[in-house]
């Protein structure tokens, strides 16, 4: 049977790519974040996994506005790196799984969560920045990877406790798949910003916090957030925390919490990170 | 259980426009050119003659007028979403972290000083209530 053993959460700001993809990464704006990837590779490098699922939001760049899927699942055998506007990522394909992303659609579906399949599709910062926190600078990428792009762009985004049950139905679904597979789902986005209007540079350290403590012990209270909680509180990007709460609602009830870092800034994000051991 | 969130909750927000369906709707076609600025010969044409080039999209003059101003906070107004009007200041050489500065009347040294020393708290930034100003922030919609 196939297992989700573990969820991460991270931030996935496009500023983190390049400092990587530029050899920035020892400058002193960014060795403190880098440092703090460190035990996470490191936890990668152990926890071995077969198939990532990677929760994140595409920024204008494999979706225009002509098309706005709230949920959508790459179901390709690989999903090549956009331009987002200065030229690709110098990083790996990604490639993915369609025998397994193709049983997801299928249970999803049929346990009421409407998926957007996606046949071809490009990836961006969104999914490739938490490849590159949590695996370095690989020739290739070391395990599969099966892209879930959430709609946080237009408003309103899903609620979080909409998220929260499609993290559950992901589980079941894994469940059933009879392969003997190790799986790590990653929510991203966040943590507090914003990055537009006057407002801009927003950030919410409390927040946060009891966000990261949430998610270890008491997720059914971040369930109940409403959405404008996120962007008064912690800034209009904020919103892309509900992408968390499907990793969340995909691990059991009873988690370990084996990592957290938090650093401010990367670019005008504050930047999460925690590792979920499911138990 | 949540509430489906309304317009009113999104406009006290000061310094913030809220991307919602109606807002997307009214720059629908604003997002569209700036998304077209992601093929660099699209770059290229544009900024050879950049009225030209916008009048192959179905802008509003007003939109048309602030993407020639490159004024950031009217286009956010106006429909631009962020992520694409990035496009825009890519386009012109421009870091997401400039156009962010610009939208908040700061220098970018300003605008990076602040982030390093933690990023704007949101006290005094919840609502407009509690922000006398806000009416500065945000012009009204016309």
């Amino acid at each position: 049977m196939a297992r989700i053993i573990a969820g991460v959460g991270t931030s996935h700001t496009p500023a983190i790519g390049a400092a990587v993809d530029n050899g920035k990464t020892d400058q002193p704006y960014w060795q403190p974040l880098f440092k703090g990837y460190e035990p996470s590779k490191r936890w990668m490098a152990e926890a071995k996994p077969d198939v990532v699922i990677m929760v994140y939001n595409d920024h204008v760049n494999a979706f225009d506005f002509k098309i706005v899927p709230t949920f959508a699942l790459g179901c390709a055998e690989e999903f090549p790196i956009a331009d987002e506007g200065w030229g690709a990522r110098p990083v790996p394909i990604v490639k993915g799984y369609p025998e397994l992303a193709a049983h997801l659609v299928q249970s999803l579906v049929l346990d009421e969560f409407d998926m957007t399949i996606c046949n071809e599709m490009q990836v961006d910062h969104g999914l490739t920045v938490p490849l590159t926190l949590l695996f370095g600078t690989p020739q290739a990428w070391p395990c599969r990877v099966i892209p879930l792009a959430v709609n946080v762009i237009q408003y309103p985004a899903p609620t979080g406790h909409r998220c929260y049950m499609l993290g559950q139905a992901i589980r079941r679904a894994v469940e059933r798949w009879p392969e003997d597979l190790k799986i790590v789902i990653f929510g991203t986005g966040g943590m507090s910003h914003q990055i537009q209007g006057p407002r801009a540079g927003l950030t919410n350290p409390a927040f946060d916090k009891a966000f990261l403590d949430g998610l270890s012990q008491d997720p059914e209270r971040l369930v109940r957030i409403p959405p404008i909680e996120y962007l008064r509180e912690a800034g209009a990007e904020a919103i892309e925390l509900v992408m968390w709460l499907i990793m969340r609602g995909a691990l059991g009830p009873r988690v370990e919490e084996v990592y957290r870092f938090y650093h401010i800034p990367a670019s005008s994000t504050a930047v999460g990170h925690i590792i979920l051991e499911n138990r | 259980m949540t509430v489906p969130q309304q317009q009113e909750a999104y406009e006290d927000i000061p310094g913030t426009w809220i991307f919602d369906a109606q807002r997307a709707r009214i720059g629908y076609h604003l997002n569209e050119f700036l998304y077209s600025l992601m093929k660099a010969e699209n770059r290229k044409a544009f900024l050879a003659n950049e009225r030209e080039y916008l009048m192959r999209f179905k802008l509003t003059e007003e939109q048309r007028e602030a993407v020639l101003r490159r004024d950031w906070n009217r286009l956010l107004e106006l429909g631009g979403v962020s992520y694409a009007l990035a496009k825009l200041a890519f386009t012109d050489g421009k870091s997401y972290q400039y156009m962010a500065s610009q939208m908040t009347g700061m220098t970018e040294k300003e605008y990076v000083e602040m982030m390093l020393k933690g990023g704007r708290a949101p006290d005094g930034w919840r609502s407009k209530s509690e922000r006398p100003q806000a009416r500065t922030d945000r012009p009204e919609a016309r």
